[in-house]
């Protein structure tokens, strides 16, 4: 039993020294050797355009739900004005950001883990090192950046469905005006609710294509290792977002409240 | 161009006509490799080879599965590193070799995996690109267009420039796999199963695409079969591996008559 939990444990700081051998060799990618912009862009067409309905749809529901479930609360308290300052700010801060960026870790971090697990078991990446090629720099530095750009800008696009979501529940509920939810919004928060809310996307971005990426660039030969990295990216990549959110949070009090 | 012509009117001496025409110098050693070993965890699967390959020799390597044929060929391209033991490639030792040093190796070492690992996101033409542009750093469009055209008439694949991988049988894939290997003019080939899962008509034009593309490219080639007509059309000299060792060597005629029963029982 002691020898079992030796070896989960051994195993655990293993994993902790590959990642680390493999976040230092992304960094030593990026600064050395040629970039590669057509890869990088193809994959921010992938990682940011093909995600857009996704994000959007859900950003928009969640700003209705959001809204329709807060409201019977407030109107208790008889404090149904400050619905949108309360749908805005909760958007902005966290909502928005953390829905957005678990969504991506289901489509983006599993669909990044399942093409390089699959390129793995294909020997693709194999074949890329012994042309004399860098598949570092050709998967992994592209896909990572790729994430890391656009799922901040996934977000920004998802916080404005969502605050659209929340106007229309309040104006279907309470007949608010356009111009008066967008002036209690704009009023309601302010440049330290959104500037720590973006600075937080990025790194969620960068969690969820260094994780795809570390999965699928060290599954083990065999089609189940494909599922195999696809499964863990998903679930590694959501438990990195929750863990960076709560230090984003602690640090964003110590210096912006 | 006789000669051509010859192999065209005599198929079936196609593979002796090839196997003659080396006019390189044929003692050169390319890769030596001594008391070489290599473990995965506690299983010992490279126990202790001894091999030479010569400039411009194809050495077929037999043995059944998981005897560390592909392992050893791995570790002559870097992609394995050994525990113990000299692999010297083209005279410089693998093992000690820096990341740039590797990166120029692998341009002179070609490998065609089993599968030929076409990378599937990329269509024909642009499989074949990837190398050019990434290790010979050509840019020049023309030129790019030049030597794809040429590589592929080599394969007799010119109709498959625009195809993607998936659009390809298992014997286009081998030849397109091969073609990308040969685009940057290797010196050395590592054929890692060439003829696996093919017919016995596309195995034999593989085998001989092998020894044409030998002569063309003038390449030294070491081939990993389990299929033995191909041993038989492309093998200058034969090793049979065994439990992580050469257990026999000599020509394909020379093993078909061996006393070991193990070595014969290949050539049944």
């Amino acid at each position: 039993m002691a020898e079992q939990e030796l070896t989960g444990w051994k195993k655990w700081m293993g994993e902790v020294g590959e990642q680390t051998t493999f976040l230092s060799g992304f960094f030593r990618n990026l600064f050395t050797g040629g970039f590669e912009w057509s890869e990088f862009v193809r994959q921010c067409y992938e990682i940011g355009y093909r995600s857009i309905t996704l994000v959007g749809i859900t950003s928009f529901i969640m700003g209705v739900v959001l809204t329709l479930q807060s409201r019977p609360t407030l109107v208790k308290f008889g404090a149904s004005s400050m619905l949108p300052y309360m749908v805005c700010v909760s958007i902005i801060r966290e909502i928005g950001p953390v829905i957005t960026a678990i969504i991506c870790a289901g489509k983006i971090s599993s669909g990044i883990g399942a093409e390089l697990g699959s390129m793995k078991v294909t020997e693709q990446i194999d074949a890329m090192e012994v042309s004399g090629a860098n598949p570092m720099q050709y998967l992994v530095v592209t896909r990572i950046l790729a994430t890391t750009i656009m799922i901040p800008v996934l977000t920004l696009m998802g916080d404005v469905l969502g605050l659209f979501g929340g106007f229309l529940a309040v104006h279907f509920a309470d007949h608010t005006s356009w111009q008066l939810y967008f002036n209690k919004c704009v009023s309601s928060v302010d440049f330290t609710d959104l500037l720590p809310a973006v600075i937080k996307t990025v790194f969620f971005g960068f969690a969820v294509g260094f994780i795809g990426c570390y999965k699928g660039f060290n599954s083990n030969n065999g089609t189940e290792s494909v599922g195999i990295a696809a499964n863990s990216a998903v679930v590694s990549a959501s438990l990195w977002i929750f863990f960076l959110d709560v230090v984003a949070v602690q640090i964003t009090q110590l210096f912006f409240y | 161009m006789e000669k051509d012509e010859k192999i065209k009117e005599q198929p079936e001496k196609r593979a002796d006509v090839l196997k003659k025409d080396k006019d390189w110098d044929k003692n050169e050693v390319v890769i030596e490799i001594k008391n070489l070993k290599k473990s995965f965890g506690s299983k010992d699967i490279l126990k202790n080879i001894n091999l030479t390959l010569k400039r411009g020799e194809n050495l077929v390597i037999l043995g059944r599965s998981g005897q560390g044929k592909s392992v050893t060929i791995k570790c002559i391209s870097g992609l394995l590193m050994q525990d113990e033991g000299e692999c010297k490639v083209l005279g410089d030792e693998v093992s000690d070799m820096n990341d740039k040093e590797l990166k120029d190796l692998r341009v002179k070492v070609g490998f065609l995996f089993q599968s030929g690992a076409l990378y599937d996101s990329m269509s024909v033409r642009e499989n074949l690109e990837f190398p050019l542009t990434r290790v010979l750093r050509i840019r020049e469009q023309d030129e790019l267009d030049k030597k794809v055209e040429e590589v592929l008439n080599s394969v007799g694949l010119a109709d498959a420039i625009d195809k993607m991988p998936s659009d390809l049988s298992g014997g286009m894939r081998k030849r397109v796999g091969l073609a990308r290997t040969l685009i940057v003019h290797p010196e050395i080939m590592l054929y890692d199963e060439p003829t696996t899962g093919l017919d016995p008509i596309t195995s034999r034009e593989i085998s001989e695409l092998i020894l044409q593309m030998q002569r063309k490219y003038k390449t030294s080639s070491i081939i990993i079969t389990h299929d033995m007509e191909c041993a038989q059309i492309t093998a200058d000299r034969v090793l049979v591996l065994e439990e992580g060792e050469f257990v026999a060597e000599g020509s394909y005629e020379e093993l078909e008559k061996s006393k070991s029963e193990f070595v014969r029982s290949f050539f049944k």
